[in-house]
């Protein structure tokens, strides 16, 4: 007599409550209905009355406004923009503001905080002290502070043009600004350019070609002296054939302010400096968090393998740190970006200065331009924090393995 | 045996003195070990040295040595009447004094600014240092009922009901609501293709309103009643304290274990009635200080104080939301938080500013102060609940699962066992977001609020006091308060991560 093994009773029930409701069940469904009728009542004021506000006061909803004419100028442009054009072009014209801020800002609160990490992590006493009051400084005072600090202290105090701070006779600092030389393409920039790039291509290529060598064949390949030549021995074969590439256009004090050259506003100098102090002391602070991460038995490793100090760090220490260091590192960067915002203290037209600023007060189109502007930055962030999670994957794929 | 004996060696005088080991501590030592040890690290503490020669002798010239330390306008501070290069201009700090901690708040009225912060300062350091006792008591007064005191002694004015007329004001709005909801359906339903189904439901909706309606008609017409009454706060007092204390004791066990929570209940409403009393709430209060008067380093301290009380429960709740196991509550919370930490806080602050108004009903009118507090609320709620989610993640799974078999439900293994100690744990990222958003209060300045730093730029422009050295004094006066402030907080926070991590120290 044999007994056949019971059917599991049919748990089509219970499956309806685990997707309705989760773990929580029944009470979770309950909640749940709660929560959304909560979020539709509020929901529905928030646009019943906007809609009654708007109305209030004669503002017309919508985007159409974009394509309007701004009728502003703006005292920084990356591309041509005139007053005449729309608002969508202020748009455009105030991202590319706050990108290009971002990214200089990025590339010097790196340089600056790499030193003051290495300053903090020098076996030298005096450095390391130095290198720790500068972030205690930096870190313990507001972005703003600092960047009306540089703004209207410091950049302020400097001469008019006419007394301006000569850089080498090639660039001049003063409260308009700074001066630099401009570059003029001549008929030789294009295939300049086509072999720079070419360069670079085949530079890289060959040292993929290297390190793949190396770690299938175990070939070392000196790649060096060639990838030199190909950068910078092509160009300037390139520039003796086709004659100079660019020249550059000296900046002339013309009665009261300079002629020629380009000038890179006053604000931008401050927002810059600001920012890029700013953050290097936060990026210190993780440099030397990360290096401080790697046991001091890889460092005596390396040296009993017989590897060199220099090749120990490069090889073993720097790989290790670079793995703690990137995440948060990223979101100085995004920080930074998001600081760039504080612009508008200033007056230097970003994003938030020249739309949600100026442009929110000339068209009242308040919900609409905060959405965008609000939008752009959740985008950016959102975009860095989904490179971060395939970059976090592929760290701990390469550990786990 | 003997030939060992002679050929054993016994020394008869001493070695000679060897040198004593190299000094490594002390000045000297350090010197010989950090400083001056290589060539490389010779030229590194040259370096190190000049750069603060550069630094710190300039800063402590223009601070101390060449500064003006008194005088009635800018004349003082220039170099021609000085006789000299003229470093910071001390009198300037000293006629805008007032205006950088006060703002314009009247100075009749300024002993309320000052009694406020004394009773911040009385209630703040008994919490900050651990050995003292009471904590619990210690907090609530800190977050609950010192932020109500210090509303009434900074705004002013009075109230005119209490709890019950409050909730049946609240409650009446909501039913408004609902039924205007209702009525905007029934009108969409004579245009709308999906006719029927919004007429069902817009009348299902209208039905609910006059339902509640008839629920809290008592309510309405107990208050209406009250308000009619000549002592209609006191009345209405008593009515709440005796209706919340009979709450407090039936919930708290009734007749066998209620007495407890009916004494607390008890006490607070005396200690209510007494803080009424005192600043005359009943009738009228002090005189109101509308807040675009106030500024400078109390508007600093008013923001970051109600920022940090304030956005505490929204991290909590929010991070609780996170984990929680319902689906939409959990997508809920991360969508809120992940967006709001995804903004920049001065877009908070133009949605606050400009946004926020178009939202609320036409005739509802709010602050500009408040306006800013809400979006510093918001953002940095959400910075807290990552916070506090790292807290909650801490706490091993194992505490959950012992206060379960122990029979505890959610809300109490929440709040007795999970919360303690994840709270505990994060204490140094508490501070540490408290510091940032100390510092983020600056940007209330650019909403034409006037804080310390939006004071401070403001008094750039006074022509009186125009010199080439304002603005550095100014900025090295303000950077010194922060600096104070900030570097106090993180000092704090070093201080309970070293407690807090005692255990592993060996």
């Amino acid at each position: 007599m044999s007994t056949e093994a019971r059917k599991p009773p049919p748990q089509i029930a219970l499956k309806i409550r685990r997707i309705l409701g989760g773990k929580a069940g029944w009470n979770g469904v309950a909640v749940q209905f709660a929560f959304a009728a909560i979020l539709g009542w509020i929901g529905y004021e928030i646009v019943s009355n906007a809609r009654a506000n708007l109305e209030n006061q004669h503002i017309a909803a919508g985007f159409g406004f974009l394509r309007n004419n701004a009728g502003f100028d703006v005292n920084q442009t990356l591309i041509s923009y005139t007053g005449s054009d729309t608002f969508l072009r202020v748009f455009v014209v105030g991202l590319l503001n706050t990108l290009v801020v971002s990214v200089v800002g990025i590339v010097f609160a790196t340089l600056i905080g790499f030193i003051v990490a290495l300053c903090r992590l020098s076996p030298n006493w005096l450095l390391s002290r130095v290198g720790e009051i500068y972030v205690e400084i930096i870190r313990n005072l507001p972005l703003l502070f600092q960047i009306l600090f540089w703004y209207l202290a410091v950049l302020a105090a400097l001469p008019n043009p006419r007394q301006s701070i000569s850089l080498f006779g090639i660039a001049f600092v003063s409260n308009r600004g700074l001066v630099v030389p401009s570059p003029i393409g001549q008929s030789g920039l294009e295939p300049f350019l086509a072999v720079l790039a070419l360069g670079i291509v085949a530079a890289l290529a060959l040292r993929f070609y290297a390190r793949r060598a190396l770690f299938q064949e175990g070939r070392m390949i000196r790649i060096w002296p060639t990838v030199l030549a190909l950068l910078f021995g092509l160009p300037l074969a390139a520039m003796l054939v086709f004659g100079l590439p660019f020249t550059f256009e000296l900046p002339q004090l013309k009665g009261f302010n300079f002629a020629g050259g380009s000038r890179i506003i006053p604000e931008f100098v401050a927002l810059t400096l600001a920012l890029s102090t700013y953050t290097a002391a936060f990026i210190a602070e993780i440099v030397r968090a990360g290096i401080l991460s790697v046991h001091s038995g890889q460092m005596e490793a390396g040296a009993s393998l017989g590897l060199s100090r220099g090749t120990t760090l490069r090889l073993i220490v720097v790989p290790q740190a670079m793995r703690v260091i990137v995440p948060p590192l990223t979101n100085q960067y995004l920080n930074l970006t998001k600081n760039s915002s504080l612009a508008v203290a200033i007056g230097y037209p970003d994003l938030v200065s020249v739309f949600a600023g100026t442009s929110l007060s000339q068209t009242g189109q308040a919900i609409e331009i905060i959405a965008m502007t609000m939008g752009i930055y959740l985008l950016i962030s959102l975009l860095t924090s989904a490179i971060m999670s395939v970059y976090g994957w592929r760290v701990s794929r390469s550990l786990g393995a | 045996m003997s030939d060992i004996a002679s050929n054993s060696f016994v020394r008869q005088d001493l070695l000679t003195e060897r040198p004593a080991p190299v000094k490594t501590t002390g000045f000297v030592g350090l010197m010989r070990t950090r400083l001056f040890n290589s060539p490389t690290n010779i030229l590194l503490t040259i370096v190190g040295a000049l750069l603060l020669w550069f630094t710190i002798v300039p800063s402590v010239r223009f601070l101390m040595v060449d500064a003006v330390w008194s005088g009635k306008d800018r004349t003082a501070c220039l170099a021609e009447n000085a006789g000299f290069a003229v470093g910071a201009c001390w009198p300037y700090i000293q006629a805008k004094l007032p205006q950088l901690i006060y703002g314009f708040y009247p100075e009749a009225e300024r002993w309320r600014v000052n009694l406020t912060f004394v009773l911040a300062v009385v209630l703040l350091v008994p919490m900050l240092v651990p050995r003292l006792p009471a904590k619990g008591l210690n907090a609530s007064l800190f977050f609950v009922a010192f932020p109500v005191v210090a509303f009434f002694l900074l705004h002013g004015g009075g109230i005119k009901g209490f709890g019950l007329s409050w909730t049946a004001d609240l409650l009446q709005l909501f039913d408004e609501s609902i039924v205007n909801a209702g009525q905007a359906l029934l009108n969409l339903s004579k245009t709308s293709a999906l006719g029927p189904l919004l007429w069902v439901v817009g009348k299902l909706v209208v039905l609910v309103g006059t339902a509640i309606a008839w629920l809290i008609f008592p309510l309405t017409w107990l208050r209406d009643e009250l308000q009619g009454s000549g002592q209609s706060v006191w009345t209405d007092f008593a009515v709440t304290s005796l209706v919340v204390s009979l709450i407090a004791f039936v919930l708290g066990g009734g007749l066998r274990t209620g007495w407890r929570a009916l004494g607390s209940s008890l006490a607070t409403f005396v200690a209510i009635a007494v803080v009424i009393k005192l600043m005359g709430l009943d009738h009228g209060g002090l005189p109101v200080v509308a807040t675009n008067l106030w500024g400078g380093l109390l508007v600093t301290l008013v923001v970051s104080v109600t920022g940090i009380v304030t956005s505490l429960p929204i991290g909590i709740a929010l991070a609780l939301g996170r984990r929680s196991t319902i689906p939409l509550i959990r997508i809920f919370s991360i969508a809120f938080i992940e967006f709001w930490r995804g903004v920049p806080l001065i877009t908070v602050l133009f949605f606050a500013t400009y946004m926020l108004p178009l939202f609320l009903p036409g005739n509802f009118t709010v602050d500009g102060l408040v306006r800013a507090l809400i979006g510093i609320a918001l953002f940095t709620g959400a910075y807290q609940a990552e916070n506090v989610r790292g807290g909650l993640a801490a706490i091993p799974r194992g505490q959950g699962e012992a206060a379960a078999a122990l029979g505890l439900s959610w809300w109490k293994t929440t709040s007795l066992i999970v919360l303690p100690q994840g709270l505990r744990h994060v204490i140094p990222n508490l501070v540490n977001s408290f510091i940032s958003l100390f510092k983020d209060t600056s940007l209330v300045s650019i909403v034409a609020l006037f804080d310390l730093l939006g004071s401070l730029r403001a008094s750039f422009s006074d022509p009186k006091w125009s010199t080439p050295s304002t603005a550095f004094t100014g900025f090295a006066f303000a950077g010194i308060i922060y600096f104070i402030f900030c570097f106090g907080m993180s000092r704090y926070s070093i201080f309970v991560e070293h407690r807090l991590n005692a255990h592993r120290r060996n």
